[in-house]
């Protein structure tokens, strides 16, 4: 269902990851037209990885916005290395993607 | 000092847990703090600062404004569905990164484990329902440090 675009750029000695990740992010608190409320569903959890390495982990509530933007920097990886970053929501759905460092 | 200093009580705990536990339970305890595996329910689920200072820190308020942490977020929002916020410190050994929002209706919005290898500097985007204070707390070392900037809204970001 859905996918994540990332972008990681190595800058002086970090590496900058940026991700978007497209998921409606529903809060739970939104009613559709009958009024019916519309369950809460969003990410829980994504992980940016290197190899088997976690890096970071965030974990989101109901407030981060639609289709969630990361931004984060870090030590160690390497212009060519690749990184891993998936996420998993409330319904127990993933997707993941890997990028390459530049 | 505009921080509070938890790692007196955590070793009086930790002291008091091996005792009771002996040496395996103290082991399964700090595997699963390095793990920081399971995504914190309630305190997600809390619907005041004060639940959430509990749930996350065990703590009664947010600690006083730290200059050292440096909270990026707009003065005014003009659609609070989509607020970008960065959060940014120099203070070493940063382990996690908090981002709330007092007047949500659940506070609690974000929070990044950091590993060695990640530096304090994160950035994402929020919903905002209505004109609050966005606050960023910093764990290093068991101490937490905070950042508090008001964002006013002009179109809420959470109702329906």
């Amino acid at each position: 269902m859905a996918g994540i675009k990332a972008k990681a750029k190595q800058k002086g000695d970090l590496v900058q990851v940026k991700a978007l990740m497209k998921h409606p992010m529903e809060t739970g608190q939104r009613k559709d037209k009958e009024g019916n409320k519309i369950p809460a569903h969003h990410i829980t959890e994504v992980t940016v990885s290197a190899g088997d390495k976690p890096m970071v982990t965030a974990h989101f509530g109901t407030a981060v916005s639609k289709n969630p933007y990361i931004s984060l920097y870090l030590s160690g990886p390497q212009k060519g290395d690749t990184l891993q970053i998936s996420w998993i929501d409330t319904s127990g759905e993933t997707a993941s993607t890997d990028v390459v460092v530049k | 000092m505009d921080t509070i200093n938890k790692s007196r009580r955590s070793l009086l705990k930790g002291s008091l847990l091996a005792t009771t536990l002996g040496i395996s339970g103290i082991v399964e305890l700090l595997t699963m703090g390095q793990a920081h595996a399971a995504w914190p329910k309630a305190a997600f689920d809390g619907e005041s600062m004060a639940d959430v200072m509990k749930e996350l820190f065990n703590e009664e308020s947010v600690p006083n404004v730290s200059d050292e942490v440096h909270l990026k977020a707009p003065d005014i929002a003009e659609n609070g569905s989509v607020v970008p916020i960065s959060v940014e410190t120099s203070i070493p050994g940063v382990t996690r990164i908090v981002i709330l929002v007092e007047e949500n209706p659940s506070p609690m919005t974000a929070s990044f484990d950091l590993s060695q290898n990640a530096a304090a500097n994160v950035s994402t985007r929020i919903k905002m329902g209505s004109t609050s204070n966005v606050i960023a707390m910093v764990e290093a070392e068991g101490k937490i440090y905070a950042a508090r900037k008001n964002v006013k809204v002009t179109i809420g970001g959470c109702g329906g």
